[in-house]
């Protein structure tokens, strides 16, 4: 059985400035999605406290913000979670620490009484906003180090430039940590860094590399951005899913450069873009049923795997959506806009 | 056959080991050894990160200090000498005097060596100077407060009673603590979080508490309370004494702490036992101070305040305060394994009960055989009996995910079950890789076996490339990670090596087999 056909030959390439235009519209969208919504934290990033509660029998939201409210805990926002027979309520506060040491057992009390129905509390998460910022910064920095450490593989496994790559990563390393140590914000670092970055490997030719994190830039951003506007909430397990996301979509654009490679070789004269072209369509096919069954069991994960995954499912989801798309109209054709930009030059 | 003979004993051998590895998990009658151990998201518990407030160890130390300074000063019967404490880590003296002067200094250099001397002022006869302790002292004491707070806590867990505690130290002065299948997590908190400081100190009784509280309380004394809590109505009473500062005898010189029950009321109490040392204080403290009144302090609350009504020996006392059982337990338990040296706070909880850590576990399931059977299913369409034994692959991959969970102590939490599930997803991928190669070999008109060789050639680098990039992820998000998230960075590398191994080597094997041991005409792909 064949999806995609062998001999298949689309036009990728000469669409790619139809590519780039919807790519950098999605990218300014989404940067303006953040800047406008701003990332929804979750208690692990804004600190807080959230209490999971099911009850024995059906309750109404009012009544458990009566009996937050009889704790003078005012702010707190009551969810239901899962099916409405569950009786299952999420509870989120910014209260941290003193007031939330003692809460569990207060509002289980409080609960029984206010609801009159049996509590169960099945889950509380408190974490202070120390501890709130501390894994913001570490959030902001293992997605950037991510993007660096497979950068500098890329170009040295593509193009054999593990000096310069490495130098460029060990500036960047350096200078973000002193940057850090000087108190700069970690998001202005982060992206100060990455702007750098881009413009070294431009700079240096790294032409592979440079595509291939273009291609991760957009990926994370267009997920947050996506995340920013459905008010999804970022997690650590979140971070996690973009993480993965980094890594994976790459997997994709990897599959696409070793055919080019390997292409470049046999198609001495053919000009750069027929053989971009022609790898992306050579390997269009495995490009699609990798994803596939990826997107299969995230899908699955996403709807079967409960409340407490979800947030991570769906991060990971829009993830291999964009970044197959990414893999095929992004990584490559940059890699040619380099190559006919240096030679007008 | 000669040629996979070696790749057969090493497929073999990880096989076998990946299986056996898995058995104590599942069947730990056969062989119990190392299980895979379960998050405490996935099997309910309670996770605590502390941080040890190494600022007030330093304080302490000072005011130590400052009433040896005083005790000195008041021993050697300086004149003119006023400590001052201008801020919590600080002394300031001013001393009257030439003599005082020097006779003060003597006693400083000789008794209080650790004290280092900021400012001093020249003037022979006011001398004024600032006292702190030297940087290196207190980082010394800081670094033992965080020591010292974690054996403590270790031994309040032990006796407590929780299966396979772990509590370790977080960077500077953070302690992590998981106990898992904790039940009663709001008494495991009091229990960790509780200074337990417990002190013996004289009342002052030249004047009322109450009065103290309007007017100025004396120099070397302080305004205390003693809570009750009247357990039908829980109103809590407070009650003012005015206590002397300096601590007669302090928890730790205890060497046992138990419940006991009165038998006059039925109430529990704790007995305490005071070591050699702290008997004799105790014996000679009382002696001295009959017919006044001895307060007993726990975290700065006066629990009874007795007069003394003669001088006691054999070093026993008992701490009444109106407990119940549990209460009384768990004050033996904190006084037994002493005070904490500095309070510590709460800066992160979380807490999960055991059924919705079984909700986890089901649902975690669901999607794995939901999602995973449609992936294999596809496989099997799509690549035949090719499919068939990528299928067989994955299930390996996932008995090799849980033996190396097991073999190397990792943890299983929530979201490494999705890192599983993901797994599925990613390790059929090298599969397709290699077979997609495979079929763009035969178009070209390449026998079966030529085909296979290219095939697996050319596909082993880019899978070797694209997996390597996952790993680099799961190793950047191990390094970055917390707790649940470390367990998918853990199941994720583990999946990604699992899975390059079963596609790359043991596919290859099997080609290999039906290619060299049948006359093939045509590949099922």
């Amino acid at each position: 059985m064949e999806i995609i056909k062998p001999g298949i030959n689309l036009d990728f390439v000469g669409k790619r400035n139809i590519a780039f235009s919807v790519s950098g519209v999605l990218i300014l969208l989404s940067l303006a999605a953040l800047a406008v919504f701003g990332p929804k934290y979750g208690i692990d990033f804004a600190g807080g406290s959230l209490i999971q509660v099911k009850f024995a029998k059906a309750v109404q939201i009012s009544q458990i913000k009566d009996g937050l409210n009889s704790l003078s805990i005012e702010n707190a926002t009551v969810q239901s979670m899962g099916d409405a027979k569950d009786n299952e309520f999420l509870i989120r506060t910014d209260t941290t620490t003193v007031a939330a040491q003692q809460l569990a057992p207060q509002l289980k009390q409080t609960m029984e009484a206010a609801t009159q129905a049996g509590v169960e509390i099945r889950r509380v998460e408190t974490v202070g906003p120390q501890v709130g910022k501390d894994l913001r910064e570490k959030a902001l920095l293992a997605i950037f180090f991510s993007l660096i450490f497979i950068a500098i593989y890329i170009s040295g496994r593509f193009e054999f430039k593990w000096i310069q790559s490495a130098v460029v990563a060990a500036g960047l390393g350096g200078a973000v940590y002193g940057l850090f140590v000087l108190g700069v914000s970690m998001p202005f670092i982060i992206l100060a860094a990455l702007a750098v970055t881009l413009v070294l490997f431009w700079l240096l030719g790294l032409k592979y590399a440079l595509g291939a994190v273009v291609a991760l830039i957009h990926d994370v951003t267009i997920t947050v951005g996506i995340m920013c506007v459905l008010e999804k909430e970022f997690t650590v397990s979140v971070i996690a899913a973009l993480l993965t996301i980094i890594g994976y979509s790459l997997n994709d654009t990897i599959i696409v450069y070793d055919r080019i490679r390997e292409n470049l070789r046999k198609l001495v004269k053919t000009p750069l873009g027929t053989v971009i072209n022609r790898s992306v369509n050579e390997t269009l096919s495995r490009t699609i049923l990798t994803a596939g069954t990826v997107f299969i069991v995230v899908a699955a994960l996403l709807l079967l795997g409960g409340d407490i995954i979800h947030d991570f499912a769906f991060a990971l989801l829009i993830g291999v959506v964009v970044g197959t798309y990414s893999s095929i109209y992004v990584a490559s054709p940059i890699v040619l806009a380099w190559e006919e930009r240096a030679r007008k030059r | 056959m000669k040629r996979f003979s070696v790749r057969l004993v090493i497929v073999v051998a990880v096989i076998a080991a990946g299986a056996l590895y898995c058995i104590p998990t599942f069947w730990p009658e056969i062989w119990p050894h190392k299980k895979i151990n379960l998050g405490l998201d996935l099997q309910g518990g309670m996770h605590l990160v502390l941080a040890v407030d190494t600022a007030k160890a330093v304080e302490s130390a000072v005011e130590r200090s400052y009433q040896d300074l005083r005790e000195l000063v008041r021993k050697n019967q300086i004149q003119g000498v006023s400590p001052e404490r201008p801020s919590p880590g600080r002394i300031l003296v001013r001393v009257q005097g030439r003599d005082n002067i020097d006779k003060f200094k003597g006693v400083l250099e000789k008794e209080l060596r650790e004290l280092k001397i900021s400012t001093q002022t020249p003037d022979p006869d006011t001398y004024v100077a600032t006292m702190e302790l030297p940087g290196a002292e207190a980082d010394q004491i800081r670094k033992l407060a965080v020591d010292q707070a974690l054996e403590t806590i270790r031994n309040r867990i032990d006796q407590f009673g929780v299966s396979e505690p772990d509590i370790r130290r977080q960077g500077d002065d953070r302690i992590l603590i998981q106990l898992p299948g904790i039940q009663d997590t709001q008494r495991a908190k009091d229990l960790i979080g509780r200074t337990a400081l417990l002190e013996f100190k004289l009342v002052d009784e030249s004047r009322d508490a109450n009065a103290a509280l309007q007017g100025s309380v004396p120099a070397g004394s302080e305004v205390l309370y003693k809570i009750d809590e009247d357990p039908a109505t829980q109103r809590t009473a407070r009650t003012p004494f005015l206590i002397k500062k300096a601590a007669l005898l302090t928890g730790a010189s205890l060497t046992d702490a138990r419940v006991q029950i009165d038998s006059q009321y039925g109430e529990p109490y704790v007995s305490i036992e005071f070591d050699k040392k702290g008997a004799r204080t105790f014996e000679r403290v009382t002696g001295e101070n009959v017919g006044k009144r001895l307060a007993i302090v726990l975290d700065n609350k006066v629990y009874s305040a007795p007069t003394i009504q003669e001088k006691i020996a054999g070093g026993k006392a008992r701490i009444t305060g109106r407990f119940s059982m549990e209460e009384a337990r768990d004050l033996a338990i904190v006084l037994r394994a002493g005070a904490l040296p500095a309070p510590v706070m709460i800066l992160e909880e979380r807490t999960v009960g055991p059924s919705l850590g079984a909700d986890s576990i089901r649902m975690g399931l669901i999607s794995m055989l939901v999602g995973g059977s449609l992936v294999l299913l596809f496989m099997i369409f799509y690549y035949k009996l090719s499919g068939l034994l990528a299928d067989f692959e994955v299930l390996l991959d996932l008995v090799l995910i849980g033996a190396g969970l097991a073999a190397f102590g990792g943890t299983l939490t929530l979201p490494g079950m999705a890192g599983m599930i993901l797994t599925i997803g990613m390790a059929v991928d090298n599969n397709v890789l290699i077979y997609e190669r495979i079929r763009e070999e035969l178009r070209l008109g390449k026998t079966p076996r030529g085909a296979v060789d290219a095939g697996f050639d050319r596909a082993t680098t880019t899978i070797m490339d694209a997996n390597l990039t996952t790993l680099i992820s799961a190793v950047v998000l191990f390094q970055f990670g917390t707790g649940a998230v470390k367990g998918f960075a853990v199941t994720l590398s583990l999946g990604v090596i699992a899975s390059m191994f079963t596609a790359i080597v043991v596919s290859r094997l099997v080609f290999d087999y039906i290619l060299d041991t049948r006359k093939i005409q045509r590949l099922s792909i």
